[in-house]
């Protein structure tokens, strides 16, 4: 049979195929784009992360309440705010809401936000795949925080060592509601990751290569390998303790002979990856900021890019420095000593680029630039104690105490953080179409300032002192009076200053109905988002920008005379693109990804309390996969006779007979009948 | 000086009007499509989660004495052996179907596809069959560190075989409902990385799980 020409089972192929699509009910795309539907469905990049942000701004106020109650708990000796067991659960879900809920979507929402901007793409690889994502994450943190009203909280720590975190010691549904959520949180980052890994690499405007990426667009690249290969490792753990917990499994049952130092091992194979994927997105926006401010570009990029991704690699080969007394042998110590010692390398050069860049710049103490510097300052005392936990010795001494909680502090806290605030104020007229108020603002940072030295600062004290982390309370007569109760006021100074910002975005908005638009380039920046308009129109460029060089925007606003001086070459209006987004053709919305997503906590109540609600939020996932797979076709070719894709300019000079819109319509729908994402 | 400058404006606005981008679909950076690369980025990431899984019954692959039976008083090297072997023609059939709808022969696709789904299936009513006879000589979910660990592990890879199996089953639908031309054989391609991460990742638990005593 000759199988190339006469094929009789062989189905039309090749040329397009003549199929109606009726869609019906729920079939149907949702199309309005405004009102709070919009949100619900969307698949716009820029919405996501502006969700993700309010999603990471609501946590923060649970997380700081609970750091608040932390605090007044040890304000004096032997407080009587909460018992022990209430302490154990809240000092928990702080810092699982700290670094899941919080500096994790933080990071998320600007590398959703920004990173299709900085590369000039329409949006990300698929845009339904970032809405479950989004979801994802926002059901999982929601379905976490539900413990509190269905028998209390996780009461084993972030790090949920074993064989503390077995049903033994911790009877309650608390720790299953951890797993469960952050295993629906880890979804969401995994095709995170993978959707921005693929927009990175694939989709970059032409002449951006990859040595002329924005920084921040590299840091973002680092973070989403780093949770690509670390989420799978904390989510194997999380089901072994899963296992555990409901079906008697033996992972963890030291009477079995478990080891319950797998638990460990496997934890901070993730978790220590993860502490750089939380510190890198900021580090890339401080490398946004500080050169837009010095009026200079960053100092050693291709240095700054490759220390970064040393970081993500060394990240790696470093777990095990949290585990220094917990009788891994001294071989193994001394290993990871060294290693920790190194990784401090490429986080000086960091250092040292920024200061550099600072170095005989025109520097504006803008609000961003004020906690672009703080970051620096507070991120390297952190650092500096991070040395000194490298010590193996010393770091016998330290673990456990007040001090390590003050070394973290200051390099998430101080460090993130500090970068996500500056940040904030940054983009905040890119997102939203107005400045936030300077005076207010800078206020901001100095309460801020204030407020984290003297929460943390006194922290090491306390912990050279002797003071334990994780209890409850402590004596009276140790010398741990006076620095609790600074330690306190500090942090209520810091929640202070967390008001005064979102005071201050409510007020600014209203101011800004009399004060002229901030344009497209309130800064005067450097790297390409800042050439859209403000707030970003929905088809960001239109047209997609060509790169030259790193930093191209501002060198279609900026040449060098013959003696290498700067000198403007265009007025910033005429290099921004006014353009109405004619012809720019975007993905519809979607109800699917949440439907999807929402099945998720369903499942999860179901494995916890009554076996039919795993069973109808299996449905309800499996309904939700059905309909996306199934979802009309919606593909931006259809609708505008697109001519200047490679596909028709090889096809020019022939005779090509008039494209019909239907014609057109229906061999893309055949196409594309299961549009991707 | 002025001169140049409007000219190097204009540059810029020509340059970025015909920049054959716009759609991205049509061309990627790496010339490797987002589907693809999303595949082989998930991929990446179930190295680590089998990485885990395949520690976690290495440490504990000896139960405490007297706890149940040790893995070398149940396996049953030969009948496992015949189920890998199933296990690893699938990856062959897969190819077989990859080739064909390449060639344009939606049949061959079809009976390939349908001949992947079939072996793969087999290798799980192996492995079902063998989970109960492994009950039965008194090895339970519970009985052991090592029991826990071999049905998370081997479960775990069972889930993956049946998601795959699901996969096939969609293609072969889609090829029936005329959706699968050949100039969309990349979705088959996809469909078969995962197949063949799955036989790759059966050999690696075979060889540590049932042959190394």
């Amino acid at each position: 049979m000759a199988l190339t020409e006469s094929r009789p089972l062989a189905l039309p192929s090749g040329e397009p195929t003549e199929v109606e699509f009726h869609p019906i009910g729920v079939f149907e795309r949702p199309k309005s784009k405004r009102g709070w539907r919009s949100w619900l469905t969307t698949v716009d990049h820029k919405k996501i992360g502006i969700m993700y942000g309010a999603a990471a701004l609501f946590f923060l106020l649970i997380a700081g309440s609970e750091a608040l109650l932390i605090r007044a708990q040890l304000w004096s000796p032997r407080g009587t705010l909460l018992s022990a067991d209430a302490y154990n659960q809240v000092y928990t879900m702080h810092g699982t809401t700290a670094v899941f809920l919080v500096v994790m979507p933080l990071g998320a929402a600007f590398a959703n936000y920004l990173m299709p901007l900085q590369i000039g793409a329409r949006d990300v690889a698929f845009p339904r795949i970032n809405a479950f994502s989004f979801w994802c994450f926002l059901v999982g943190g929601i379905f976490l925080n539900t413990s509190w009203f269905l028998g209390g909280g996780a009461d084993g720590g972030w790090f949920m060592y074993a064989p503390n975190n077995g049903v033994l010691y911790s009877p309650s549904h608390g720790i299953d509601f951890w797993n469960l959520g952050l295993i629906m949180t880890g979804i969401g980052s995994l095709t995170g990751a993978i959707n921005l890994i693929v927009t990175v690499l694939n989709m970059r405007a032409p002449g951006m290569t990859l040595m002329k990426m924005p920084v921040f667009t590299w840091m973002t690249l680092v973070t989403q390998f780093l949770l690509l290969f670390a989420i799978p490792v904390l989510t194997t753990a999380q089901f072994l303790l899963l296992f555990d917990r409901l079906f008697d499994a033996n992972f963890f049952n030291v009477a079995q002979g478990a080891n319950p130092l797998l638990w460990q091992h496997l934890f901070w194979i993730f978790g220590h990856p993860e502490v750089y994927l939380m510190i890198l997105p900021a580090f890339g926006l401080v490398s946004e900021m500080l050169p837009v401010f010095s009026r200079k570009p960053i100092f050693g990029y291709p240095f700054i890019v490759f220390s970064g991704v040393a970081i993500g690699f060394m990240g790696w080969g470093v777990w095990a420095h949290h585990m220094f007394v917990s009788g891994i042998g001294p071989i193994s110590v001394t290993t990871f000593s060294l290693t920790t010692m190194f990784i401090a390398v490429p986080t000086g050069v960091k250092i040292l680029n920024w200061t550099a860049t600072m170095w005989g710049g025109k520097l504006r103490f803008t609000s961003p630039m004020l906690f672009s510097i703080g970051l620096i300052l507070m991120f390297t005392l952190g650092g500096l104690s991070g040395v000194s936990h490298s010590i193996a010795p010393a770091d016998t001494q330290q673990t456990d105490t007040y001090y390590i909680v003050a070394h973290f502090h200051y390099v998430l806290f101080g460090g993130a953080f500090f970068g996500f605030m500056g940040a904030l104020y940054f983009y905040w007229p890119k997102v939203f179409g107005y400045m936030l108020d300077e005076r207010i603002g800078k206020a901001n940072f100095w309460l801020l300032l204030a407020g984290f030295n003297l929460t943390f600062a006194p922290m090491h004290v306390l912990g050279l002192q002797g003071m334990s982390r994780r209890v409850y309370t402590y004596d009276a007569g140790f010398g741990f009076e006076i620095w609790n109760k600074v330690a306190t006021i500090g942090a209520f100074t810091i929640a202070t200053s967390v008001l005064l910002f979102i005071v201050n975005i409510f007020l600014s908005r209203k101011r800004a109905k009399d004060l002229p638009p901030p344009g497209a380039d309130p800064w005067d920046a450097r790297t390409i988002e800042w050439m859209v308009p403000s707030p970003t129109p929905e088809w960001n460029f239109d047209p997609i920008p060509t790169i030259e060089r790193v930093d191209d925007f501002w060198y279609r606003k900026y040449g060098e005379d013959e003696n290498g001086n700067l000198v403007r070459v265009a007025e910033t209006d005429e290099v921004v693109q006014h353009s109405d987004g004619k012809g720019v053709h975007l993905p519809s919305p979607s109800y699917w990804p949440l439907v999807t997503a929402l099945g998720l906590p369903i499942i999860g109540y179901g494995l916890l309390y009554t076996w039919w609600l795993c069973l109808i939020g299996g449905l309800v996932v499996v309904a939700g996969l059905y309909g996306w797979a199934m979802e009309p076709p919606d593909d931006p070719d259809a609708a505008h006779g697109d001519e200047h894709g490679p596909d028709d300019e090889t096809l020019e000079g022939a005779e090509l007979p008039t494209r019909e819109p239907a014609a057109v319509a229906a061999a893309v729908e055949e196409q594309e009948a299961e549009t991707v994402g | 000086m002025a001169e140049t400058v409007t000219h190097h404006r204009e540059l810029l606005a020509e340059r970025d009007a015909h920049a054959p981008v716009a759609h991205p679909d049509h061309a990627t950076n790496t010339g490797i499509s987002n589907t693809k690369l999303a595949m082989w980025l998930f991929l990446a990431s179930e190295c680590l989660l089998f990485g885990g899984l395949i520690t976690t019954y290495l440490l504990y692959k000896h139960p405490l004495p007297g706890s149940g039976p040790g893995p070398h008083d149940v396996f049953d090297i030969p009948f496992t052996s015949a189920s890998s072997f199933v296990l690893l023609m699938s990856s062959l059939t897969m190819v077989l179907a990859v080739s064909a709808i390449e060639r344009g022969d939606h049949h061959r696709l079809r009976v390939w596809l349908v001949g992947t789904a079939l072996l793969g299936a087999t290798f799980i009513a192996g492995q079902v069959y063998e989970f109960t006879v492994f009950y039965n000589e008194g090895l339970g979910y519970t009985t052991s560190r090592f029991s826990s660990a071999f049905y998370t592990l081997t479960g775990f890879h069972g889930v993956h075989v049946t998601v795959g199996i699901i996969m096939l089953v969609s293609l072969v639908l889609l090829s029936l409902r005329g959706r699968l031309p050949e100039h969309r054989s990349e979705t088959v391609e996809i469909v078969g990385l995962y197949w063949h991460f799955v036989d790759v990742v059966w050999i690696l638990i075979f060889a540590v799980v049932y042959l190394i005593p």
